[in-house]
């Protein structure tokens, strides 16, 4: 199975969103290569034949009825937020890139 | 010292019902230990002792008016911080929860509070559950308490201290791929993490959503069973969640205590002994055999084929489920914000929230999952993993046709020294061997103490029951712990050494 | 920049292809996976839960009635429903998806190739084939603020309300629609009407365009013919209007044609509608360009809908608008032209329910085709905008019918009840117009009218009957138009031959 490079690292931490400094990612990229190469085993019986199992349980049709429930307390919430205004949650500017 | 910390929370139930003893006293004690000796262990992140003294005072006055309490009532217990408390903090072991104050309660934790157990605190874990030994804590490590120099086991490390400690009577866990009995074999307690979707996950702070499961960590089988039932059964909140009645778990713990298993077929997996298995580890499981067929086991050997690749699909399963369920932790709505220098978007925000808000090895199985996941590997990763659980499913399936449950060591080794595998996160990954295939296939397994190994630390055997046979746990569990008791006659932990008391 | 190519132009020389994805919000009572209301205009972040707000150890249950829903329109639409089918997680980071990924059908939609008919303007059916619906989630919204314009990119900040985030969508992705030709615009604009009316028959959604219950994504490519593979497709998003989506069909075909023209290729990218100028304009290229690491979502079991429940959803489902109307039209007796008339004015439903009122069809027609249609255009406005129920105009009709007004009064009357002036009853006796069916005062006008022209009384008298109409007239004006014409007339008749 292929190996994992650093550049390949870091663009796999951007698409996470994960800020890495390049002595992390340096360390990175040979445990990853390590472990990936060791989990790729898993290919070895995966046979077309087996098929998927996604969930441990073979639940189906799990549904709520359509009933209000008590909405959350806003205050509570909104404490527990890095910023607010006017009852909305305060983020930085979004694509700002393009400014 | 108090008497009150040192008997089960079976015996101090019945205290509490007998007006022996009150709450707040069995309460207090706890605190007291805790002042006494966490100083040392570490296993709590957080104490909430007024907020305990007042459930534990209530219950008390409910308890002189003649209300009907649940059995457990007034019982204190820890909580893992990785399952959400209302108004008492929640950090999951994580720097980027620092201060995180939940607005609502875990299923679990509304179900403990409804029976009137006094919370006592948060214990301490590996970050975000991820780790084998409480050191990928940002808040420090827990210590063992039969060698401080020695890792807790993980990432339930603090709850397993805690009780092993003295400091609490009950406490929870969540296991994914062992984290509540690895930790309970190190340091000879009793785990149980019970079959997927037996106790509700609404409130666990997720890792891998397909193999999280929380469960009781006690010192005595009857005391998880107890605690089990008290947290387990339906939740329509959680959508993996069993809607049947759990089975009667006391009645089996109680059953087993008679150390009777005529007719009970004991399977022993072929795969999870030999080598990388201590010698010790291994000479005291099958002391434990022995003793099981003496009490009227058929022991049988099964073969598990595919188990030797339960590893390397966990470690795709986990963390591409823990890339996504961790996503939401990007300084916007709740914990941590770093914001860069010069303009930062909220793209910038997120990545430098994240760089700097996540240890070492979340960092390492996010972009471990986020590759699993990416255009063009997930056949080969992700899709083969979830291959690999269905035959390791299959697996499990042939082996309880021949046996009613299936036996083995619960880790392969001992406790390790604190730092001896932190930079080797392969070897750290090992240590899960035994515990990882029942949360692939979603059975339920129970750790109990089986001895000292040759450096005079405990070993854990570990007993696996098909899915929603968790009554099967107790049965056997209970039987080997009052034969193994018998033999020593006491509980294991008994051979800790005594810790030195802070005051 | 090329030149923009003029429409008719363009495709003389070009084929279109177009591909529509219509996003519609269910009119459930909660959210798609947990219990918060799905309402609208509440204060900001009340309508949520930890779920919908993706707090941590929070997990989702599906809405019975959002899978409900779904398959109502998957059966509408003529889909086959799927046996067993899955919820995934699609993951990109975005501030107003509160768990950084939306959970959302991929691989396994709910509903499956299918196909609806369209009724272009001409009345000619067009059909479009579905490839497949599946249910999904909102996002939350952002606020922008601060920086110079207020605009995205100039903000310093945004504000998000996760009271939308959670809510349960239907998205409804069409094939690649071939052969439409010029017609392409309108096409699109038909089919997106066409939904909004089914939504609303179905009693899935309120579908309100301007509320943003319903939004088209509006996929376009041209291509040299039609034998040509299929040509490099944009993708304009969040077009919430019927007739942005015909003109947003339009300025990318004249746009690609254009680009095409000057040599250059067509780049595959998302494309943002301005409304105001009614241009489409190139969308930031992501850099992670949509590797969004679907995977099944473990938190949820699969959905494998009951084929009992499914035929029990489809003997429940109402007459759909197609069938409604050639129904009513044969009830009603409409030429095509007239019925296609009445659909485009969006009158069905006045003319059904003045019908009920007790208007015959052609009057109930003539009522919202005519005077009021004059009316509403004069306005600017919907014909259900004006200020007169269809029960009014029914009842205005009656009094028609009963003799108790004409036509020019019956107008008057109408004038009355557009000025608020209360239902026609009201207005007719408060504005006295009632046609005088007394004979008295009708014979009294008569005399006066014959005295009055002494020279056409006598032709009149003598037989010849062409001057009738003056003494009539002098009648009408005499009784200020409210007498019935036709009686006179007999009284007047009477009166010489007697």
């Amino acid at each position: 199975m292929s190996t994992l490079s650093r550049d390949e690292v870091a663009r796999v931490a951007g698409l996470a969103r994960i800020d890495l400094t390049p002595a992390e990612l340096d360390r990175l990229a040979g445990e990853l290569d390590v472990i990936v190469e060791s989990v790729a085993r898993v290919s070895e019986i995966a046979t077309p034949d087996v098929p998927a199992t996604s969930h441990p349980l073979p639940l189906t049709n799990v549904f709520r009825p359509d009933v209000l429930v008590e909405p959350v307390d806003r205050d509570l919430v909104l404490a527990a937020a890095p910023e607010h205004i006017d009852g909305k949650f305060a983020v930085p500017q979004i694509l700002g890139e393009d400014a | 010292m108090s008497d009150l910390t040192r008997i089960s929370a079976a015996a101090l139930a019945e205290k509490l019902t007998a007006k022996e003893v009150s709450s707040v006293e069995a309460t207090q004690a706890h605190l007291d230990r805790i002042a006494d000796v966490d100083g040392a262990i570490h296993a709590f992140l957080q104490v909430s002792g007024d907020a305990a003294l007042a459930t534990a005072a209530d219950v008390d006055a409910r308890r002189a008016a003649g209300e009907s309490l649940h059995a457990l009532a007034g019982v204190p217990i820890a909580v893992k911080d990785v399952v959400v408390t209302k108004g008492l903090e929640t950090t999951a072991g994580s720097r980027i929860l620092e201060g995180w104050i939940p607005p609502y309660d875990a299923t679990l934790v509304e179900r403990i509070k409804a029976a009137g157990l006094p919370i006592l605190g948060k214990t301490n874990m590996d970050e975000f559950a991820m780790g084998s030994s409480t050191e990928h804590s940002a808040y420090g490590n827990t210590h063992n308490p039969w060698d401080l120099d020695r890792i807790p086991g993980g990432s339930g490390g603090g709850s397993a201290a805690a009780v092993a400690a003295y400091e609490a009577p009950l406490a929870i866990g969540t296991d994914t791929g062992g984290s509540i009995r690895q930790p309970a074999a190190v340091t000879g307690t009793v785990g149980v993490k019970p079959t997927y979707g037996g106790v509700s996950r609404y409130g666990l702070i997720a890792l891998a959503s397909s193999l999280d499961q929380a469960g009781p960590v006690t010192r005595t089988v009857l005391d998880s069973a107890l605690l089990h039932e008290l947290i387990g059964g339906h939740d329509p909140r959680d959508s993996t969640s069993i809607d049947e009645p759990l089975p009667a778990l006391v009645a089996a713990a109680q059953q087993g205590a008679k150390a009777d298993l005529t007719g009970v077929r004991v399977g022993v997996i072929r795969e999870l002994q030999g080598e990388g298995y201590q010698p010790g580890v291994l000479a005291r499981f099958e002391e434990s055999l022995e003793l099981l067929r003496g009490a009227g086991a058929q022991i049988v050997e099964v073969s598990c084929p595919h188990f030797t690749y339960a590893l390397a699909a966990y470690y795709l399963i986990l963390p591409a489920e823990a890339s996504s369920n961790l996503a939401k932790f990007d300084g916007m709505r709740f914990g941590l914000r770093v914001v860069p220098e010069d303009n930062p978007t909220a793209e910038r925000v997120m990545s430098a929230t994240r760089g700097q808000g996540f240890g070492d090895e979340v960092k390492r199985r996010i972009i471990l999952g986020t590759y699993a996941l990416s255009a063009g590997y997930y056949d080969a990763y992700y899709g083969s993993a979830q291959k690999v659980r269905t035959l390791i499913q299959r697996d499990f399936t042939a082996a309880f046709e021949a046996a009613d449950v299936l036996v083995s060591p619960t880790a392969p080794t001992t406790a390790f020294k604190l730092g001896e595998k932190l930079d080797d996160p392969l070897a750290m990954y090992l240590n899960d061997v035994a515990t990882i295939p029942a949360n692939l296939a979603g059975v339920p397994g129970l750790s109990l103490p089986s001895g000292l190994s040759d450096d005079g630390l405990p070993v854990g055997f570990q007993v696996l029951a098909p899915a929603k046979a968790d009554d099967r746990l107790y049965r056997v569990g209970a039987a080997l712990e009052a034969l193994l008791e018998n033999e020593w006659g006491g509980p294991l932990l008994l051979k800790a050494p005594e810790l030195e008391v802070a005051r | 920049m090329s030149t923009l190519v003029d429409y008719d132009d363009a495709v003389t020389r070009y084929d279109t292809v177009i591909g529509i994805e219509v996003h519609v919000e269910l009119g459930t009572v909660t959210k798609m996976f947990d219990g918060a209301p799905a309402g609208f205009g509440e204060e900001p972040n009340t309508s949520v839960t930890p779920v919908s707000l993706g707090l941590p150890g929070s997990l989702p249950v599906v809405n019975g009635k959002a899978v409900e829903y779904a398959i109502r329109i998957g059966l509408a639409l003529n889909c086959s429903i799927a046996e067993t089918c899955r919820f995934a997680r699609k993951n990109y980071f975005y501030p107003d998806v509160p768990k950084n990924f939306q959970t959302s059908q991929y691989d396994e939609p709910i509903a499956y190739e299918g196909w609806v008919d369209v009724e272009l303007d001409d009345g000619s059916i067009f059909r479009v084939e579905i490839e497949r619906a599946h249910m999904e989630e909102d996002a939350g919204k952002n606020t922008h603020i601060g920086g110079s314009d207020g605009r995205i990119h100039g903000a310093e900040y945004s504000l998000v309300d996760y009271n939308r985030a959670g809510i349960p969508l239907v998205e409804i992705v069409t094939k690649p629609i071939t052969g439409a030709g010029a017609r392409a615009p309108e096409v699109a604009r038909a089919y997106v009407q066409t939904l909004r009316d089914l939504f609303r028959a179905l009693e899935v959604s309120e579908a309100r365009m301007e509320r943003g219950n319903v939004r088209a994504d509006v996929n376009v490519s041209i291509r040299p013919t039609p034998n040509s593979p299929l040509g490099t497709r944009t993708e304009t998003k969040n077009v919430n209007s019927f007739r942005s989506v015909e003109r947003a069909v339009r300025y990318e075909v004249s746009r690609q044609a254009g680009v095409l023209d000057d040599g250059i290729a067509i780049i595959q990218e998302t494309r943002h509608w301005h409304e105001d100028t009614g241009t489409t304009a190139s969308g930031r290229v992501k850099s992670d360009a949509e590797d969004y690491r679907y995977f099944p979502e473990p938190d949820l079991v699969p959905i494998a809908p009951d084929r009992a429940w499914v035929e029990e959803i489809r003997a429940g489902l109402p007459e759909l608008p197609a069938a409604r109307r050639r129904r009513l039209q044969g009830e009603w007796g409409y030429a095509d032209a007239e019925m296609r008339d009445v659909v485009n004015a969006g009158a069905v439903e006045l003319i059904e329910t003045t019908i009920a009122a007790g208007a015959s069809p052609a009057a109930a027609r003539k009522w919202w085709m005519g005077e009021l249609a004059r009316t509403a255009k004069q306005q600017e406005i919907e014909l259900a905008e004006l200020p007169v129920t269809p029960t009014q105009v029914g009842q205005l009709q009656k009094l028609v019918d009963d003799g108790r007004i004409n036509d020019k009064l019956a107008r008057q009357v109408l004038e009355g009840v557009l000025a608020g002036e209360g239902d026609p009853e009201t207005v007719l006796v408060a504005r006295g117009l009632e046609v005088v069916s007394d004979d008295g005062p009708l014979l009294e006008a008569i005399d006066a009218a014959l005295a009055a022209q002494p020279d056409i009384a006598e032709k009149i008298r003598s037989g010849n009957l062409g001057p009738v109409g003056a003494i009539i007239g002098a009648v009408m004006k005499a009784t200020r138009g409210q007498a019935d014409a036709g009686r006179v007339r007999e009284l007047l008749l009477e009166r010489i031959g007697s």
